[in-house]
């Protein structure tokens, strides 16, 4: 729905609006100089209370939650790993890692086959997309009741690898699948149609077709079945077991930790998010530039 | 042809129902049947089916306190998420002249959705705390004398941090619905004499209104549906509907929990419903 899309705006239209909008040659109405101060402030809040915390994870051991900063020092990341106090971080850290790469594996191809499904109709189809809305909107505490009880009833002691993947699958998978509607909406039937026409099988023109030229859009699945495994709260809840996710952990940090290791713990967190992000979207400005090389010169 | 259609439709989807049918419908049919249990008191259930656990719900005065806060804060957060998501996303379709700097800005709009919400939530405690950033700076130059309370462990921090979270929620169907408006239809309404107040009201709302609806879905069912934004920023101050089913749980109180979460997913999906009659989600999604 996001990066998918937005890297496929029409490039030509916008510069035109913008003409229409603002007919004056290089002049600007006022309206742009008040909506940029707008943008500007929304941008400002979004990331300044994020940085905030970062900074203040660096306080030396007399540091608190606000500001002014206190000395300068890593003594708080130290405190987050080897305290007992702050719970099991590395643990949960290595839960949550592994988690999320087996819900990224299972969105990813899922949401793949279900985008091949929905290019067409068939019998059936709408059930299907309204179940997949309804995932989508269901209270993620709600679900992770249900499912918590449904292992109660079988009998099954719920774990991180096995309940807490179902559940989140059930959150990613409408995601992806999203996402996977907006790839495939700029996918021409004619390359398939051409493969198919040269004697490929279906499997080998999913494979050798479809599959790369759909590759970016697939990273950018990846992208969301990732990180919103990895920072899923509510339907992990009820779900996980006996051990906690990350997020789990931060949750209960912020009801006992009022020191800083809590930012910390914030600040190691949103690096190996930005560390996925910066990945994703470098491997599809990547392949775009690849792409936009090899079209031969007309 | 058609019969071999479906059958190839139903294999391509069948790994998502696989996902779908045990954690998502079973577990709402599961919720549903123990709504209409009896709780031992120690966790357990007794199968000995009563409609007593509604009775409860709908006779406690506290319910419809639970539900009035909860949709307060819906509809506050759905308000200025609304107008915030509404504007960014026109700057950046119809102001941004440079394609690539549209992209790049709108793609600033997304990076923090794809980070943790609990932690850019406490963020805001270093500056709307007592002693933070926003206090300090109005005491020095002297706006205030006293440290304003109602910054941090308010209902005014609660909606704060729903707005921060989720108005992304409403700029990416915008920017999408709004990306989709062929420009020349723009340039004809000016270029047969309407204002730019016409223009905004005639061709540009209407034809946000699918993403502006998809926004609202979002938005109104994930804050109707949370519960540790209001418990931490509010400082207990503010319960919601999730919240008060998450302290039946903690008590093992599950059939009331259940009952609660029946009724809570029965108004989402209303509500839910109301958005949809404005729209074709499925085809504002799928072409």
């Amino acid at each position: 729905m996001t990066a998918a899309q937005a890297v496929n705006v029409p490039a030509a239209s916008t510069a035109v609006a913008a003409h229409a909008i603002a007919p004056r040659a290089g002049g600007r109405p006022w309206t742009f100089y008040v909506l940029s101060a707008v943008f500007v402030f929304y941008v400002a809040a979004l990331y300044g209370p994020m940085i905030c915390i970062y900074i203040l994870s660096f306080q030396d051991v007399r540091g608190g939650l606000v500001f002014p900063m206190k000395g300068l020092s890593l003594h708080w990341f130290v405190d987050l790993f080897t305290q007992v106090r702050t719970g099991d971080v590395k643990g949960a850290f290595d839960r949550s890692v592994k988690l999320a790469v087996i819900v990224t594996i299972m969105t990813v191809v899922f949401s793949f086959l279900a985008g091949l499904a929905f290019r067409r109709r068939f019998a059936g189809d709408g059930i299907v997309f309204y179940l997949m809305i309804g995932s989508l909107v269901a209270p993620g505490l709600v679900l992770s009741l249900g499912v918590g009880l449904l292992m109660h009833f079988i009998g099954i002691e719920g774990t991180w690898y096995t309940s807490a993947v179902g559940a989140q699958l059930s959150w990613t998978l409408p995601f992806g699948v999203l996402v996977m509607f907006a790839v495939m909406s700029r996918f021409d039937r004619a390359w398939e149609e051409a493969a198919y026409d040269l004697g490929a099988t279906r499997w080998q023109t999913i494979r050798m077709v479809v599959i790369p030229i759909l590759a970016p859009g697939l990273v950018a699945v990846a992208l969301f079945g990732f990180t919103l495994s990895y920072d899923e709260f509510a339907r992990t809840l009820q779900t996980a077991g006996s051990l906690n996710t990350l997020p789990l952990e931060i949750w209960t940090m912020t009801l006992n930790v009022t020191s800083p290791s809590l930012y910390a713990l914030g600040t190691v967190t949103t690096i190996i998010s930005f560390l996925i992000i910066a990945i994703c979207l470098g491997t599809i400005a990547t392949m775009q530039k690849r792409r936009a090389s090899r079209v031969p010169a007309h | 042809m058609a019969a071999r259609e479906r059958i190839l439709g139903w294999l391509y989807v069948s790994p998502l129902m696989l996902v779908l049918l045990p954690f998502f419908v079973a577990p709402i049919l599961v919720v549903l049947a123990t709504s209409f249990f009896q709780s031992d008191g120690f966790g357990g259930l007794i199968a000995n089916p009563t409609l007593q656990n509604y009775v409860e719900i709908f006779t406690s005065g506290l319910t419809a306190n639970l539900y009035a806060e909860t949709i307060k804060f819906t509809i506050l957060t759905w308000f200025f998420s609304l107008i915030i998501g509404f504007w960014v996303a026109y700057f950046l379709v119809f102001h941004v002249r440079s394609p690539l700097l549209a992209i790049g800005l709108f793609l600033l709009c997304t990076v923090p959705f794809w980070t943790s919400n609990i932690i850019r939530m406490i963020s805001w405690i270093p500056l709307l705390g007592k002693e933070g950033l926003i206090n300090m700076a109005l005491l020095r130059i002297g706006a205030i004398h006293e440290p304003l309370e109602f910054l941090l462990f308010s209902g005014f921090a609660v909606v704060v941090a729903y707005v921060h979270q989720l108005t992304i929620f409403m700029i990416v169907p915008i920017f999408n619905a709004m990306a989709r408006i062929d420009k020349r239809v723009v340039e004809a309404a000016l270029d047969a004499g309407a204002s730019r107040l016409d223009i905004m009201r005639m061709i540009i709302l209407p034809l946000s209104k699918n993403g502006i609806a998809l926004g609202s879905i979002f938005v109104v069912s994930i804050v109707m549906g949370d519960f540790f934004v209001i418990k931490v920023m509010s400082g207990g101050g503010s319960a919601s509907v999730v919240g008060a089913l998450y302290e039946d749980v903690g008590v093992l109180q599950y059939p009331s929990a259940a009952a609660s979460a029946v009724v809570l997913t029965i108004v989402v999906t209303m509500l839910v419903a109301l958005i949809l009659r404005t729209v074709d989600v499925r085809k504002e999604l799928t072409r």
